[in-house]
């Protein structure tokens, strides 16, 4: 009988879709094995050290904190370009509320990432209800976040206070586990990416982001206020960006309103490298956060083997598209067979 | 003709046959999707070809142009063995193929299109635009085609698209096989009589159309022969004029289906559940007036364009009304949002279930949990996976949804079964009036039958319908009421004794009259 067929292929359909889920992490996790490996093997006494590796760490926790947003984004089908310098502006905004007008640390944060929801909340109203190609609108932001960094902070940064402020700078660079040398930002992105996770997965954020990037017509079809959700996932977006500025700036121990652009693309990249579909309606946070590390590891054995900045970026550039071309080989193979 | 067909004999080439498949077979990883497959088109015949979905149909068209590889057997056009490799090749060959979805580039225009990939050039680079058009007018007059050769292809509708494919199929010079896939499928009976005109005019002696439908009526017109298959089996062949419907459905399925059930009462005594008032929109609609009775099957005719999505879209606030009432179980309501309709209780399954209605690459589960997330399977913002597990579970044995698991991807369901999925979404949301919109569009025959029962069944147990359908068999055996609907409005309800294809067709062509001109105006 036919349905017997049909069921035949069917089961196969969803053996091959658990497998393939799964063979993707499992290949990034193992890419971030191999290019560790490689880096241990080409430099052998300054690579694969304790202090080394949780410099990576720590160097991860900025992309880490925009790509866990971005993920969420990229995920209903949308991208978001103003991370990095919403990032900035963000930071520029920590510091003013905390350095400039005196609010408490705890308070200057909390306004932070309200900040950070609110530029979110705009990227997401430009997406969702002017219906501008998300592109576009958040090319927009970043442009405008870009200037009003330097108009805020009048192009000069502005440092925070290493007595008054202390509280702010320990929560990244502070050691929760004293004398171990883990840095608190690692347990920040640790615990950001545990929220992403868990939104991603247990709540209907997440349920709903992943069916607006699966089909978001037939989402709202179905009784769904997808632009209401997509206004809510941007403005989540916005609060991981937030968390990044912090971050930075209290690893920095100050704002610098000049930098920031080009965090937006190594942060796509790294939601790239971990298997997360431009298209929409599929990603995984444990793929980003693996992505984020490839990332990390190939700048600082870069780094350490003395090749030039310059040549990072082509590197990484390149790895991106291995990565991609491989992901995109096997699965054109899957849907012909 | 003879009037006992036999399998077409392997090895003989017989040189009255245009197209010989023989003995062809296809695996692929786990399933035989071909077994032993022939069928065989003699020259000046049209040959219907059916089978349910995932018979083989499409992988069949698939291996004669040259997509797929065939592992064993034979192709023979006109006596000579036949071997591509890409659709180009085969249309070189003489065999054109016109998909079930169609194949055009939207913002090209219709000349364009036809010409694509080998446009009239001059010193071998550059385009010949009035050439183009030139040759276009000459192909659509010869085709008696009303086609505008410089209007972009989205701009046009699904049955002067097909036109358009026709035209493309039918502007090599060298076609003698057309190969058509579900032609039918987005036309109405005027336009699938348009269409059956031009397969007529393209029929000389040394041409052959295989017609691949799940129409019976249609094919009951225009075939000559009719080949069955099955589950990658080659069946049977019979002279059509000998055939009757039902015999052709019962080798199709393996099973007897009654065709000929009609609704068992009408149930106009019943309380109005809806009741909508001077409907209009900016596009289209114009003063819809229609109430519906609980436990009615209300039927939508008329001929594509008339606006029957349009009203349904309307109703559960997917497009903006200009003006009208919607009472709902007596009480005024506003619906801007496919959100309020569904708090409401208003399902809507739209005709095209892949676009607009599921997330393909999605669980069944999550399909069928999706408009009741919030409401039933979440702890305020966490989901209850468990729950939705159950629910979809539950909804696969009352629906019998053939799946191996509710975790698989909807998008390896059949059409019928994807079909159900979606019925079950709004039944988890206790949706009280459910408006299908071609629900039977694109599914077999067998599970054609079981939706519907299942309409039947949701009828009886007290819910709304409203089944918007371009099948007049379908209008006709389901439906309590039919309202009949042209250019945006209401031209005519019909009681069930009253609805017969000939009443709604009149009431359905009512106003062609003013769209033809305003079409001309334009």
């Amino acid at each position: 009988m036919s349905t017997d067929s049909n069921v035949t292929t069917a089961a196969k359909g969803v053996r091959r879709g658990g497998l393939r889920e799964k063979l993707q992490q499992l290949m990034a996790l193992l890419g971030l094995l191999i290019i560790f490996a490689a880096f241990s093997f080409a430099s052998p006494t300054y690579f694969p050290t304790y202090s080394n590796v949780i410099s990576i760490l720590y160097s991860a926790v900025v992309i880490g904190l925009l790509a866990l947003g971005a993920t969420l984004v990229i995920i209903t089908g949308g991208i978001d370009l103003s991370v990095g310098t919403g990032m900035t502006l963000s930071a520029v905004m920590a510091a003013t509320f905390i350095v400039t007008w005196g609010l408490p640390v705890w308070l200057g944060i909390l306004c932070t990432l309200l900040f950070g929801a609110f530029l979110g909340l705009v990227n997401g109203t430009n997406v969702a209800i002017l219906g501008l190609p998300p592109f576009i609108a958040t090319l927009a932001m970043m442009l405008v976040a870009q200037g009003l960094a330097l108009v805020i902070s009048k192009a000069i940064p502005i440092y925070f206070d290493p007595v008054a402020h202390s509280s702010y700078l320990w929560l990244s660079n502070g050691e929760l586990i004293p004398s171990t040398g883990f840095p608190n930002a690692v347990v920040v992105l640790v615990l950001a990416a545990l929220v992403a996770f868990v939104l991603l997965n247990k709540t209907l954020l997440g349920r709903y982001d992943i069916s607006i990037g699966s089909n978001e017509e037939a989402t709202a079809l179905s009784g769904i206020n997808t632009k209401k959700w997509t206004m809510i996932i941007y403005s989540v977006a916005g609060v991981f960006t937030a968390l990044g500025a912090i971050m930075i700036s209290a690893r920095l121990g100050s704002a610098q309103p000049a930098t920031g652009a080009g965090y937006e693309l190594q942060a796509i990249a790294a939601v790239v490298i971990g298997g997360t579909s431009l298209s929409g309606g599929k990603g995984t946070i444990v793929g980003t956060i693996i992505g984020a590390l490839i990332i990390s590891v190939i700048n600082n054995g870069l780094q350490i083997m003395s090749m030039p900045q310059q040549w990072q970026n082509v590197i990484l550039g390149l790895v991106i598209l291995v990565v991609v071309f491989i992901d995109q080989l096997r699965s054109k193979r899957a849907a012909t067979t | 003709m003879t009037t006992t067909e036999t399998a077409p004999a392997p090895g003989v080439h017989d040189p009255d046959l245009l197209l010989q498949v023989e003995g062809v077979g296809k695996t692929f990883p786990g399933v035989k999707a071909l077994e032993d497959m022939r069928f065989d088109l003699r020259k000046g015949e049209v040959l219907g070809l059916v089978g349910e979905n995932g018979a083989g149909k499409s992988t069949l068209m698939k291996l004669l142009t040259g997509i797929y590889t065939r592992e064993t057997g034979d192709f023979w056009l006109d006596g000579e063995p036949l071997s591509v490799h890409t659709p180009k090749e085969a249309q070189e060959a003489g065999l054109s193929i016109i998909h079930q979805e169609l194949n055009l580039v939207p913002h090209l225009s219709v000349a364009e299109n036809i010409w694509l990939g080998r446009e009239p050039v001059s010193a071998g680079f550059f385009t010949r635009p009035g050439e183009q058009v030139r040759a276009t007018r000459e192909l659509l007059d010869r085709l008696q085609m009303s086609l505008n050769p410089k209007a972009l292809v989205s701009t046009l509708s699904v049955a002067q698209q097909q036109m358009v494919e026709i035209a493309k199929a039918l502007s090599f010079e060298s076609t003698k096989v057309l190969i058509m896939d579900e032609p039918t499928a987005a036309l109405n009976d005027a336009e699938v009589d348009q269409l059956h005109e031009l397969i007529r005019r393209f029929i000389t002696p040394s041409t052959g159309v295989v017609y691949i439908s799940h129409r019976m009526a249609e094919l009951k017109r225009i075939a000559d022969r009719i080949t069955v298959i099955r589950d990658g089996h080659y069946i049977d062949t019979m002279p059509m004029a000998e055939t009757s419907l039902d015999d052709v459905i019962s080798k199709m399925v393996g099973r007897a289906i009654n065709t000929e059930a009609r609704p068992e009462n009408v149930r106009t005594d019943r309380p109005v559940v809806l009741q909508v008032s001077n409907l209009s929109t900016k596009t289209l609609l114009k003063d819809v007036s229609f109430e519906v009775y609980r436990g009615e099957i209300l039927g939508f005719a008329g001929l594509m364009g008339a606006g029957r999505t349009e009203v349904a879209r309307a109703v559960v606030g997917a497009d903006p009304i200009d003006s009208g009432e919607i009472v709902l179980n007596g009480n005024t309501v506003t619906i801007h949002t496919p959100a309020r309709a569904a708090e409401l209780g208003i399902g809507y399954l739209s005709e095209d279930r892949k676009r607009l209605g599921l997330m393909l690459p999605l669980p069944v589960s999550h399909n069928i949990a999706i408009s009741s997330m919030s409401a039933k399977f979440a702890n305020g913002f966490f989901v209850r996976d468990k729950a939705i597990r159950q629910a979809a579970e539950d909804s696969r044995t009352l629906l019998s949804i053939k799946t191996p698991s509710v975790n698989q991807l909807v998008k390896y369901l059949s059409g019928g079964n994807q079909q159900k999925a979606i019925i079950a979404r709004w039944l988890v949301k206790d949706c009280d009036i459910l408006i299908f919109d071609e629900p039977t569009r694109g599914i077999d025959v067998g599970a054609k039958e079981e939706i519907y029962q299942l309409l039947n069944k949701l009828a009886g147990e007290g819910k709304t319908i409203i089944m918007i359908s371009s099948e007049l068999p379908e209008v006709l055996r389901m439906s309590h009421r039919v309202i009949v609907m042209a250019d945006g409005r209401i031209t005519g309800v019909l009681s069930a004794a009253e609805a017969t294809q000939e009443a709604i067709m009149t009431l359905a062509t009512h106003r062609t009259d003013a769209i033809t001109t305003q079409k001309a105006e334009n």
